[in-house]
């Protein structure tokens, strides 16, 4: 403060930096403690979601637990090689997608089905009967699927068999036999899944306008032209979203569905070895943290690109339900 | 002309009357379907080692034999310290968890908060890209050294990125006056979330909190991995353990068995195990399913 300013601009001066201190409080005040409230899940990510990321980077490299991450020798694409010119590539792959693509065709149109017949009987005592019958599955750990349904095809005691000795057939050597298991799978992912899934489409068909129905049963249209003219038009959007959803999702697999009901047999490898049972198959059993770090890291950017894809065409369809 | 709407009027009232029955079949039909596996294992839980043998896993007993029951009740240890084991993680494991997520999904919500859209892609992108299991492991196991410890069970799955970002809806569903006057008054963003927004959204938090609690009672992938100390199993690790352990069992029992000594009744024991493990689940289901379904609808409008 010089002597000839004093008159003039202490006052101003003044308020400026109380100006710019009641607005620091004011940012201080909106933005500190919410701020702190996002500060757990934050770190939590950062440790549990993004450092693995960076952990990508050994898969480039040579790892051994001794040496550690950093200290452990570059290898640049050599575990990528390793791994596609194996049989394996090519298999784990293929069944990672098939099984998906089957997963979610029969998924949406049994939840589909099961929806429009649930539609027809809403409100009574039966419709929470069947409701509460079809959900359970989905509360139910793999670990007791994968049991359920060792009960159904053991070789020896499995109901399955027992019906086929009473046919005069003779008994299937089920977890011996790859073939049978895309079908098995598939009925099992079923039975977990659709309940759940038909809950989301009844969610919709209940947001339906009841003036559409009404409408069209003035002018004397059938229950199937109801549903084949309103309901399911009114659905397309939704059908469409989980079919991008579940492309997005087309390189991961259920591990636990995959991993607990066929046993983990060799003999079914063929048809049930996906992405990631492999992965933690070279991790765990076979220690070679090369060849499983590239698998993952294979199915973590392959899939990363077709989350993206999908979000970009659900986007041009419906912004509202695209993911970003 | 009145015969003819009469009779297309009773042609369209049995038709109708056709459809019902047939609706109700199906779906009967299907709800049998999904009950059937749990009653086999009820059933086959029920019966003897020798009935198994002969007539295989059972839809209806035959013979009805409690000894599996008894069998497993001599020495009950193993089954109360699992589910000792998975009622503390899945109670102390949700509460953390969705203390944190909802505080994340509450600062989230906040307009004036300046850092929420980096945040939110910051939680959103963890949904979309991760660095598989290999990372995770080494992380786990060589420098966090979690291994065998019960933090492994809780702590890794206390955040899911989904679940904030549908916490995130309820609060901003919140009359933002409401939330704008308890300010004016002086109230701290603390006692806003604590006494205004939690309250006011307790039916989603539910609901959510459901999720996440069976999330952590069904998990057995992260003992699998990372715990090798038995009484640290939980019971959804026990009965994947008894899976395989019963089966060598089994194998033993089939080379020595005409020896007709006591037989431990293996088939049945593991089916009892099961029945025991999903039982109070299967209780409890009757009173919250109505939340989850809830929570499903949810997710398919705002999702």
């Amino acid at each position: 403060m010089n002597g000839e300013t004093t008159t003039t601009l202490p006052r101003p001066q003044v308020s400026v930096w109380q100006r710019r201190w009641g607005r620091l409080r004011r940012i201080y005040r909106n933005n500190f403690v919410p701020f702190i409230m996002s500060l757990p899940c934050v770190l939590h990510l950062f440790i549990f979601a993004y450092l693995p990321m960076f952990g990508i980077i050994i898969a480039f490299k040579d790892y051994r637990f001794d040496k550690g991450i950093l200290g452990s020798k570059w290898v640049g694409f050599y575990n990528f090689k390793y791994l596609f010119s194996s049989a394996t590539a090519p298999r784990i792959t293929r069944n990672t997608i098939v099984m998906n693509l089957i997963f979610m065709s029969t998924g949406i149109l049994a939840s589909l089905t099961v929806a429009l017949l649930m539609n027809e009987v809403q409100g009574t005592l039966r419709a929470r009967f069947y409701q509460s019958a079809m959900f359970l599955p989905y509360f139910i750990s793999y670990v007791i699927v994968g049991i359920f349904v060792f009960a159904f095809l053991s070789v020896e005691n499995g109901i399955i068999n027992h019906w086929l000795a009473k046919l005069g057939k003779d008994p299937i050597a089920w977890y011996n036999e790859p073939k049978y298991w895309p079908g098995i799978l598939t009925l099992v992912n079923l039975w977990k899944g659709t309940g759940y899934g038909s809950i989301l489409y009844l969610a919709v068909m209940l947001g339906i306008d009841p003036e559409y129905y009404e409408a069209a049963k003035i002018d004397g249209a059938s229950k199937w032209q109801q549903i084949w003219y309103i309901t399911l038009p009114m659905l397309v959007p939704i059908i469409i979203i989980q079919v991008l959803l579940s492309l997005g999702g087309m390189f991961r697999a259920n591990f636990a569905l995959f991993f607990n009901v066929p046993q983990d047999r060799s003999a079914l490898y063929p048809t049930t070895d996906v992405i990631d049972t492999f992965v933690y198959r070279a991790l765990i059993r076979l220690n070679d943290i090369g060849m499983a770090s590239a698998a993952s890291v294979y199915q973590s950017v392959v899939g990363f690109v077709l989350v993206v894809l999908a979000n970009w065409a659900v986007r041009k369809i419906d912004p509202d339900r695209s993911l970003f | 002309m009145t015969t003819i709407r009469a009779r297309s009027n009773q042609w369209y009232i049995f038709i109708n009357f056709v459809s019902k029955v047939l609706i109700n079949l199906v779906l009967l039909a299907i709800s049998l379907a999904c009950l059937l596996p749990f009653l086999v294992i009820v059933s086959a839980s029920l019966t003897n080692e020798e009935a198994i043998g002969k007539y295989g896993y059972p839809i209806i007993p035959k013979v009805i034999d409690p000894l599996a029951y008894k069998f497993i009740f001599a020495d009950p240890s193993r089954i109360i310290r699992a589910y000792s084991v998975s009622s503390l993680v899945t109670i102390t494991g949700a509460s953390i968890g969705m203390l944190f997520m909802s505080m994340a999904a509450y600062a989230l919500s906040r307009r004036q908060f300046a850092l929420r859209q980096p945040i939110a892609f910051y939680i959103f992108f963890t949904m979309l890209f991760n660095g598989g299991l290999v990372p995770s492991y080494i992380l786990i196991t060589q420098y966090l050294k979690l291994q065998n410890t019960i933090w492994v069970l809780i702590i890794p799955g206390l955040i899911n990125g989904w679940h904030i970002l549908i916490l995130r809806t309820f609060f901003q569903d919140l009359p933002s006056e409401l939330l704008d006057a308890a300010k004016i008054d002086g109230a701290s963003e603390w006692r806003i979330f604590f006494q205004i927004a939690i309250p006011l959204t307790t039916p989603g938090l539910a609901t959510i909190g459901l999720f996440t609690m069976l999330r952590y009672w069904n998990d057995w992938y992260t003992a699998l991995l990372y715990i090798d100390k038995d009484v640290l199993y939980p019971i959804q690790y026990l009965l994947y353990t008894m899976m395989r352990s019963i089966e060598w069992l089994q194998m033993g029992q089939q080379a020595n068995v005409m020896e007709e000594s006591v037989r431990v009744p293996i088939l049945p024991a593991r089916m009892a195990m099961t029945v025991l493990a999903i039982g109070p689940m299967a209780f409890g289901y009757l009173f919250v399913q109505k939340y989850f379904i809830r929570g499903i609808r949810l997710g398919a409008i705002k999702g």
